[in-house]
């Protein structure tokens, strides 16, 4: 038995009046999730001046930039410029863009919804989120700048203040204060999430008729919501370490820049590297997986072919969540475990090739015969699927604990790490942007100028990416701020300068996307039909961009299956999930 | 009834059909078409079962780093269990009963016996936060402080965080008390059933803190 409760406070349904109620601190999930969307855009243009810095350095680390005092680049520096850009491209950037952003804006339409289930602490979830942007930023501008322990921010030096370096005393609290609100936000918004796509989906809209896009969204938030409590905690005895005396994460008797430490004993650093990875584990997934759904929608919608294996789909969707729990420990075989332990986190890992390799499959069989337009949003998705091959295939070799104890300090796991978590989410995005676009602001993106996007950035980051192998393999340490004393690595130099030229023709491109943004956004062509890419789930059944409550007060009934395209007997190559069966027309 | 995740899931699987067959599933909202959907009672009972489960998940993290802690360290030293925790638990334990006591005069609509209950169970759970303090003056008092002793640092952290998610209870309690209903989206009823089964919750997760805390020291 359902009852509804409803004192006539369905009040989030009107649309408010007013710059601040509808634009600010609206609850409008459409608004939120443009909101979520602006913060990441932002966040990646930091993250990625971040990384042109370092960039600059790495390939002429004896030329000096007026932007540096005394022109030349300090090792602390380094360290911070990388710290900050791995936490603020991972958790502002991958975290909140495929998930926060598109999520919002599309999970509620996509299942027939009128907004969130709870459209307030959707708008909290967002500000929660925005306020521990700006603690993060803050890091940079207070005494010792930004915090130089990278984005794991392994204790011992994490949990013991100045001595540790600069960065690691005022900028290394304000990141794990940072960090812990950012859990606060992500837990509001999997709650939101999860409940959303339980209860409020419309009449017909059947687990087994959700869109792939949903089905991540859904498990990622399962995710979110199980990992994010225990990152908390590991903050909370972190910052207790710093700030009360505590002695969780440090051991006694250590030397730190000459000093004994004698005010913790008895801690035990690895108890972080558990806890971390415990939640780390399972963001590369939150990260990867909305760019899984996007992907495996725009591939069936552009070649106008059902998903090859739907049922197949969600069960390499749902074993890929599940398995994330269980691997974190490959994160740690050069911490000193037993090999024993170790073995069994590698048979673990190399079993999440087995739903990869499904998905993969199930991705080519969806092309395979297909009627395929190679539009920007398809080519970012078929892009996904490269990238997608490529950095997982690494993956298999890192999985080995023999093999890992010599790549895991070196670049190859960089350039892994980047291929699959952050280049190739990074597509998805970029598919979902050119397709909803014109759902969200009734025009189209420029194609033209979205193709040479496409091109640059896809051979720009094999090209950037791929060498970093090499220098893995050639035993080339990462997190090293200059190498070039050593003779070995000496003579690697020249491919870091290839690796830093690709890198700012990429990030060049990247500026192209940001015009085409603004440019379309005035000027690009109108988006005139509610479905001009002929698509089949329930955003394309109503206006661009969508009314306040999506349906116009309309509860829609879903009928089909989301991927029902060129169906025999059928005479168009879709059939809309909203379309009842009588109006279906026949061939 | 609260709605279940495993419930929800059954209803929609029956009327998963595939194809073109008849609507079922997402929603049993019999609602005339055209009409606009509230949210669904059950939506909150979903929701606070999740809310829950992320809950489970930081104090697991909290008790697996104790127990991980205590056995690798050599430097721990047994915490002394203040006697006024046994009274506190006691008190927690009662306020279990007054609420349920509280929701059946509820559901048989004698409001006024109904508020009396439910200010006694906010009352035993201020004083349960009342006398956690007094635990930790009293351990304060005997030289252990936050940063002595991992044992005492555990004890401090888990209390507080206990003490912390509960004072989120009680803030449900006064909400349950003071709210206007009639401009709400969900009855007293219901709050006071949410309400209830996180008060419920937070009983139980102090039972198994103490056990920790008692077993493990």
């Amino acid at each position: 038995m359902v009852t509804h409760e409803d004192g006539g406070g369905h009040g989030h349904h009107q649309p408010p009046s007013g710059f601040i109620w509808k634009y600010i601190f609206s609850i409008d999930h459409k608004v939120i999730g443009i909101q979520y969307l602006c913060l990441a855009l932002f966040s990646v243009f930091v993250g990625m001046g971040l990384s042109l810095l370092m960039r600059l350095h790495l390939a002429w680390p004896t030329t000096k930039w007026f932007f540096f005092k005394g022109g030349l680049m300090t090792p602390e520096q380094y360290l911070a410029l990388m710290t900050m850009h791995g936490t603020i491209m991972v958790f502002m950037v991958l975290t909140t863009a495929p998930q926060s952003g598109f999520g919002n804006y599309f999970l509620p339409i996509q299942i027939g919804a009128a907004d969130m289930a709870f459209p307030v602490l959707n708008m909290l979830s967002f500000w929660t989120t925005f306020v521990s942007l700006v603690v993060m930023i803050a890091a940079f501008f207070v005494a010792g700048g930004a915090p130089i322990g990278g984005w794991t921010s392994y204790p011992t030096l994490s949990a013991l203040g100045e001595i540790a370096g600069p960065g690691q005393g005022a900028g290394e609290t304000l990141w794990i204060v940072g960090l812990a609100i950012f859990c606060g936000a992500s837990l509001m918004g999997a709650l939101n999430f999860i409940t959303t796509l339980i209860d409020l989906r419309a009449k017909g809209m059947t687990l087994g008729r959700l869109p792939l896009t949903c089905w991540t969204w859904f498990v990622t938030a399962i995710l979110g919501l199980l990992a994010f409590g225990v990152l908390l905690a590991a903050c909370i005895l972190l910052l207790l370490d710093r700030i009360a005396g505590t002695s969780f994460f440090v051991p006694g008797g250590l030397v730190i820049t000459d000093q004994v430490v004698t005010w913790h004993k008895g801690g035990s650093p690895l108890l972080w590297q558990h806890l971390f990875w415990f939640f780390g584990h399972p963001e590369v997934y939150i990260a990867i997986l909305p760019g899984m759904g996007v992907t495996s929608h725009l591939l069936s919608t552009f070649s106008r072919k059902p998903v090859f294996g739907y049922r197949a789909m969600v069960g390499a969707v749902c074993g890929i969540g599940f398995l994330g729990f269980c691997v974190w420990g490959h994160h740690m075989f050069i911490s000193g475990m037993s090999p024993y332990s170790a073995f069994a986190f590698s048979i673990l890992t190399m079993t999440i090739g087995v739903p990869s390799a499904i998905k993969t499959f199930n991705w080519l069989g969806t092309l395979w015969g297909g009627k395929i337009q190679f539009n920007c949003a398809m080519l970012f998705a078929i892009g996904f699927v490269s990238l997608f091959v490529s950095g997982g295939l690494s993956g298999l070799f890192l999985a080995q604990p023999s093999l890992d104890l010599y790549l895991h300090d070196a670049y190859f796991v960089v350039a892994h790490f980047h291929l699959i978590m952050g280049v190739a989410a990074i597509f998805g995005m970029f598919a979902g942007v050119y397709f909803w676009f014109p759902k969200m602001f009734g025009r189209f993106l420029n194609e033209g100028i979205g193709k040479v996007h496409f091109w640059i950035t896809f051979i720009g980051v094999y090209a950037i990416f791929m060498p970093m192998h090499y220098l893995g393999l050639a035993g080339h340490p990462r997190r090293y701020f200059d190498t070039t004393a050593v003779a070995y690595l000496a003579k690697l130099q020249p491919v870091h300068v290839f690796i830093s030229i690709a890198a700012f023709i990429t990030i060049g491109a990247q500026f192209l996307f940001l015009f085409n943004l603004v440019w379309s956004l005035m000027a690009g062509k109108e988006a005139k039909e509610e479905n001009p890419w002929h698509a089949t789930t329930l955003e394309w059944s109503i206006p661009s961009p969508p009314p306040h409550d999506n349906f116009g007060g309309i509860e829609p009934v879903v009928y089909h299956g989301p991927y029902e395209f060129s169906v025999p007997g059928a005479a168009d190559d879709y059939i809309p999930q909203h379309l009842a069966p009588n109006l279906v027309r026949k061939a | 009834m609260p709605g279940t995740v495993t419930e929800d899931i059954e209803i929609i699987d029956a009327g998963h059909g595939g194809g073109t067959g008849t609507p079922a599933g997402g929603d049993d909202d019999s609602g005339s078409p055209g009409a606009r959907r509230p949210v669904p009672r059950r939506a909150y009972f979903t929701a606070l079962q999740l809310g829950l489960a992320a809950i489970v998940m930081f104090f697991m993290a909290l008790a697996s780093s104790y127990i991980v802690r205590k056995g690798l360290g050599t430097d721990w030293q047994r915490t002394p269990m203040p006697r006024v925790v046994w009274f506190n638990t006691a008190i927690l334990l009662f306020s279990s009963v007054t609420i349920i006591v509280a929701r059946r005069k509820l559901e048989s609509g004698a409001h006024e016996a109904f508020r009396t209950w439910w200010a006694l169970t906010t009352g035993l759970g201020l004083l349960f936060l009342a006398g956690q303090i007094i635990a930790w003056r009293g351990l304060a008092a005997a030289g252990m402080l936050l940063s002595t002793n991992p044992s005492s640092s555990f004890f401090y952290l888990l209390t507080a965080a206990h003490g912390a998610h509960l004072a989120g209870g009680i803030f449900a309690l006064l909400y349950v008390t003071f709210r206007q209903w009639k401009r709400s989206r969900i009855s007293q009823a219901t709050a006071a059933e949410l309400t209830s089964i996180y008060w419920h919750f937070m009983d139980g997760l102090w039972v198994f803190l103490l056990v920790l805390l008692t077993l493990g020291r």
